[in-house]
């Protein structure tokens, strides 16, 4: 373990009780109560919670099960509702960025799965996003001639569009925002997706059809529908704001009107 | 995840663009109402004549009527069919319920929305029906419609509910007015704090402007020429 902000060398340590919810695939779930004597401060909440499986393990009992990758903020599979907040207190960080100096000696914490139909739980903390991966299928992509990569400079790209396009680009995909969301909406992470494409001449030639087809996916995986109430930004890890929301509602709705006027390339029916 | 029949087949986005359209017709309604109601304050002949305009235009006043009441249910039908999927979708929520932004006016929009639809039966009942009162009806029927007003209010209870309704009118529009905005993509983060300002003005415009009638009838202030009976 790092011992990254240890005063005199040592680690300060908290005592915690901590709720953690139990549950197996399709059966009805609820907390379980542990605590950890000595916690140090400097350990990431996940590395907290291995503090707890070890416990659990030394015990003979089961540890639980969660989400993990990369441990450094960057993969999106990290995944715990901490008090009520998805990712914890601290704005701006996922759960495996986030430090248990930020706890307070004594406390209870509460720690739960995401929350929404569209992620059922799989086992504990662990839930299914592959709703996510529904929305990616249906548009999260370019379609490009495979072979050797074109001369970079042949396709301009504006810094301010390239800009916007990279803070679009910086969303994880690790479903906070439909967690935070109050109507278990995606809005936020289909149109972070959305505007990282659409905004680039890449994606620029399918934005009509991404956008129909991002939204329609969305609705099928069974999220819920935005109410503009702002939440999810205010969780996000990465800072993702309403402004794709915005550009997600403008491209759907225009590429939907264009859909109607456009041409079907014959005359029309019954008539010269 | 389209599940009233009438909707059937529109996407979430563009239920939310019908719930912004007929929103905005209906904003659009309330600030016409509540200014000609201010000629309450002019006195009776300005308002019954104001009326009276009104009620010669005939085919252009049930044209409007009937684009009202079409915007009502659908926005109606479509908020509900929404609010309920939203209620699905979210599966009960954490145990422990927290909240970092979402404003009490966007919470309770479903809410709000509920009262605001009895209030318009009560108030059709009231004042365009004119089932509630005889008196009031009476005064109604004749074109009085400044006596009409202050027989309504007369019953502080009436008041009072009207006074109630719209401060919840305009906690629905200091939220809607904006999200109308980025319902149909006309928003972003350097616009979001002007337009919720902009919303919060115009709900408490609309407020102070509708309460004002109710109160002036219960306070008497202005005194108004003694009802013609
Ligand atoms: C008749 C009863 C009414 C009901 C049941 C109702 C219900 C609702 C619901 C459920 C929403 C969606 C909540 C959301 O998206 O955040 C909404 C939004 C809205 N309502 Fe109403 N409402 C009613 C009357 C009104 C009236 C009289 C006005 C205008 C004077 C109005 C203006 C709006 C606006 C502007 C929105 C925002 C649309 C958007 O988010 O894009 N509503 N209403
Ligand atoms: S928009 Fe933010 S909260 Fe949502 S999936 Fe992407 S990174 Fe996570
Ligand atoms: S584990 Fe990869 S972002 Fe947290």
């Amino acid at each position: 373990m790092v011992k990254e902000n240890a005063p005199g060398g040592h680690d300060a340590t908290l005592r915690l009780t901590l709720r953690v919810w139990r549950q197996r695939r399709g059966q009805p779930g609820a907390f379980e109560e542990h605590t950890l004597a000595a916690v140090p401060t400097s350990a990431s909440f996940l590395e907290m919670m291995d503090l707890l499986n070890e416990q659990l393990v030394r015990a003979g009992k089961e540890p639980f099960a969660f989400d993990h990758d990369c441990r450094e903020g960057i993969c999106g599979m990290c995944s715990m509702t901490i008090n009520g907040m998805p990712h914890g207190p601290l704005p701006g960080v996922t759960t495996c960025q986030l430090h248990m100096r930020n706890f307070r000696d004594g406390e209870t914490i509460t720690v739960e799965p995401w929350r929404a139909r569209a992620f059922p739980v799989l086992r504990d903390l662990a839930v299914d996003r592959s709703g996510f991966d529904k929305v990616i299928q249906a548009g999260g992509f370019i379609s490009v001639r495979t072979g050797s990569a074109p001369e970079a400079n042949t396709l301009p790209v504006p810094k301010p569009v390239a800009d916007a396009a990279m803070d679009a680009a910086e969303c994880i995909g690790c479903g906070a925002c439909v967690a935070s969301c109050k109507n278990g909406s995606a809005m936020l992470f289909v149109g972070a997706k959305v505007t990282h494409l659409n905004l680039l001449p890449q994606g620029a030639p399918e934005a009509d059809r991404r956008a129909v087809a991002m939204v329609r996916a969305m609705d099928d995986a069974g999220f819920g529908n935005c109410t503009n109430y702002g939440e999810c930004q205010a969780h996000c890890p990465k800072g993702i704001t309403l402004d794709v929301i915005a550009r997600l509602n403008r491209d759907y709705l225009g590429a939907r009107l264009r859909g109607f006027f456009a041409s079907t390339g014959k005359p029309r029916r019954g008539g010269d | 995840m389209p599940c009233a029949p009438l909707t059937r087949g529109l996407s979430s986005v563009a239920r939310k663009a019908l719930m912004a359209l007929t929103g905005l017709v209906l904003v659009g309604f309330v600030l016409g109402h509540m200014s000609g109601n201010l000629l309450f304050f002019r006195g009776p002949e300005a308002l019954d004549a104001y009326a009276k305009w009104l009620h010669d235009l005939g085919p252009l006043l049930w044209a409007a009527r009937v684009t009202l009441l079409v915007a009502v249910a659908i926005h109606i039908w479509v908020g509900i069919s929404l609010a309920a999927e939203n209620r699905a979708a979210r599966a009960g929520g954490p145990e422990v319920a927290a909240t970092r932004r979402a404003s009490l006016a966007s919470r309770a929009m479903p809410h709000t929305g509920v009262v605001i639809l009895g209030f318009i039966a009560f108030h059709l009942l009231h004042f365009t029906f004119r089932a509630v009162n005889p008196e009031v009806a009476a005064a109604g029927d004749a074109g009085r419609v400044h006596d009409m007003i202050r027989l309504g209010f007369a019953d502080p209870l009436v008041s009072a509910f009207y006074i109630v309704a719209m401060a919840l009118l305009c906690l629905h529009l200091s939220h809607g007015v904006s999200s109308m905005f980025q319902t149909l993509g006309l928003r972003n983060e350097r616009w979001r704090g002007p337009l919720d300002l902009a919303a919060a003005a115009y709900g408490w415009v609309i407020f102070l402007g509708f309460a004002s009638i109710p109160l002036a009838v219960l306070v008497g202030i202005p005194p108004f020429p003694a009802l013609a009976k």
